[in-house]
């Protein structure tokens, strides 16, 4: 039984997290670095404790400081949302000889899924296709599995995710240049050089699979679609995936719950795939063992709020549901509103929120730490909240967020507002199923709708 | 205590968003001691004729100095009225005063400038005193409600005049 929850992550998850935590009655302790000491969660949790200095080295990615900080508050639990230490094993390992739960899956598929090489061996193991390619140690090494792949290929950290350190090479004279800046960058960011080649598939689409396992049963909640990104950066997401065939979307819903199964998976997770846009036919990529930024939208089309789940399950309960049970309905988007002026090349705009405006209605969701006056502080990610519509078919899903985009103002930040609603008017957005090339040359084009 | 905390979900904001479209009202100011929530129709630019929500969140319990109280009280609603005045209406039934206690002067006379955040009077519902804001900026032209009377859900309490 979950009493005393830690939260150790700060922005519009850490306020989602609190909100269903607190609505189950479980006493919260806002985990926050000293910047966000005046942050909404501060403001909303039962108690605060203070991790450490504003740099997210010395707070958020603190392991020892993070789990100081939640054994001092006599947590029960810590929920570490999405990025820092969300999927860090060693943050997992901590706890557990703190006598700390952990609202993550177990040791073993953090481990499993971690590491990007083996995650592809496990889903070998448990049958689902993957893309081809493999470890590249060297340049040497390298050299001679882009020789099989082929051009264009991924250069990706073995210890990767969320598209960092990640590299598309189109000719063999780029090879060794962005080896070396995919190693170095891999190393900065994960601690962990290891790179591996994969084949570039070019007219591919980002689908993937939200999980739910209790270690024994897993089941899927349908698909998502985030085929909307810039340099691997998710922009736009929506469930479901719109345009795929019933046949090849069902196969792909199974194929992800094989996999749950076969890692006997607790808690959330989930199985990301490369869809041919033409073929569908589909590969896995990788596994993400915890919440996504994109959860919403699934949550949006089952009614069941995923964090919920996730405490439930990390208290040792057994899944409520069988998939029989889960029923999709209507369709989601979610546009991550992010505090950049995408019109200077996406710099970042951190500072001062004078007042914030977001829409409201039936259909409309936001997911935000900036609701009111508030700020954006120079020293982490620069996401100020999510717009989440909802309608009973994609094209009121569509229509609602094309209506709620021009009510957002966040006063004294460049957003990305308007880059949405230029997504939202293009054609082939509105049509559907687009692939991840939608956004190369996008902002050369001219404004359309 | 956790428990004791009442969310407004955003399946709550829709449903407050449904009540005022079927209202005459284009804005609800809810306030508790916790949260100030601001519903409203946009009346200009791009957005005009859209719902909006806007929120300003106290310090909380966990931080010194900040107020545990969860009682929940106030709520103001301003409506654009055709003369370009803003009507400032009781958005509880209850007794309507001017001033805060019998004999002392009035919050404000026609002719004040106020501010959003002016208290223009209080409506005492339930055993509660609700101060009521002007919610908007700007010079108060006349004050239709009188004092020490019960004024219905929506009555104009007082007219101002917008900066």
């Amino acid at each position: 039984m979950i009493r005393r929850l830690f939260i150790a992550n700060r922005g519009e998850i850490a306020v989602r997290v609190l909100r269903t935590a607190q609505r189950l009655g479980i006493t919260t302790i806002a985990g926050v670095s000293a910047a966000d000491r005046h942050s909404l969660v501060a403001k909303l949790a039962d108690e605060v404790a203070l991790i450490g200095p504003a740099p997210s080295s010395e707070s958020y990615l603190n392991v020892a400081a993070v789990t100081a900080a939640a054994t001092a508050a006599r947590a029960d639990a810590v929920h570490p949302g999405y990025g820092f230490l969300s999927e860090n094993a060693s943050f997992a390992q901590a706890l557990a000889a703190a006598g700390i739960t952990f609202v993550g899956p177990s040791l073993e598929s953090l481990a499993a899924m971690g590491d990007k090489l083996r995650a592809r061996s496990v889903a070998m193991e448990a049958g689902l296709p993957v893309v081809p390619g493999g470890e590249a140690a060297t340049r040497e090494q390298a050299r001679e599995r882009a020789a099989i792949t082929g051009y264009p290929l991924l250069i990706k950290a073995v210890a990767g995710g969320g598209g960092r350190g990640m590299k598309r090479v189109d000719d063999p004279a780029q090879l060794e240049t962005q080896i070396d800046l995919a190693m170095s960058e891999a190393l900065a960011a994960f601690g962990d050089s290891r790179i591996y080649v994969e084949r570039f598939i070019a007219r591919g689409r980002h689908v993937e699979v939200q999980v739910l396992g209790d270690g024994q049963r897993a089941l899927h909640l349908g698909s998502r679609d985030c085929s909307i990104q810039r340099r691997f950066q998710k922009l736009v997401e929506e469930a479901p995936a719109p345009g795929i065939p019933a046949d090849r979307h069902e196969a792909l819903l199974s194929a992800a719950v094989r996999l749950a199964e076969h890692l006997g998976y607790r808690g959330a997770g989930t199985v990301e795939f490369l869809v041919d846009a033409e073929t569908f036919d589909f590969f896995f990529l990788e596994m993400n063992v915890r919440l996504q930024v994109e959860h919403p939208v699934t949550e949006a089309i089952t009614g069941i709020d995923l964090v919920e789940q996730q405490l439930l399950v990390a208290e040792g309960l057994p899944l409520g549901w069988r998939q029989d049970q889960i029923v999709l309905r209507g369709h989601a988007m979610e546009v991550r509103l992010n505090a950049e002026d995408w019109q200077q090349g996406f710099r970042p705009s951190p500072g001062q929120v004078k007042s914030a405006r977001w829409p409201a209605g039936p259909g409309v969701r936001v997911d935000s730490h900036l609701t009111g006056p508030g700020e954006v502080p120079p020293y982490y990610d620069s996401l100020a909240g999510k717009l989440i519509v909802y309608g009973a078919d994609r094209a009121a899903a569509l229509a609602r967020l094309a209506t709620a985009l021009p009510t957002i103002e966040l006063e004294g930040l460049a957003t990305t507002r308007d880059l949405h609603r230029r997504i939202a008017a293009d054609p082939r957005f509105v049509a559907g199923g687009v692939d991840t090339r939608f956004f190369d040359g996008f902002l050369e084009q001219p404004a359309r709708g | 205590m956790a428990d004791e905390r009442v969310w407004l979900t955003a399946e709550d904001v829709a449903e407050i968003v449904t009540i005022l479209e079927g209202s005459p009202f284009n804005q609800l100011d809810l306030r508790t001691t916790r949260f100030r929530l601001r519903v409203a129709r946009e009346q200009a630019g791009e957005a005009t004729g859209e719902w909006s929500q806007a929120w300003d969140w106290a310090e909380g319990a966990a931080l010194p100095g900040a107020a545990a109280s969860t009682t929940a009280v106030a709520a103001a609603v301003t409506e654009d009225t055709s003369d370009g005045l803003v009507r400032v209406a009781a958005a509880l039934p209850g007794t309507f005063y001017r001033a805060p206690q019998p004999g002392a002067p009035a919050f404000v006379e026609p002719g004040d400038t106020v501010t959003a955040e002016t208290v223009v009077g209080i409506v005492e519902t339930m055993k509660l005193m609700n101060p009521v804001y002007a919610g908007v900026a700007g010079t108060v032209d006349s004050i239709p409600a009188a004092n020490a009377v019960m004024v219905a859900a929506g009555t104009a309490l007082v007219r101002i005049r917008q900066a």
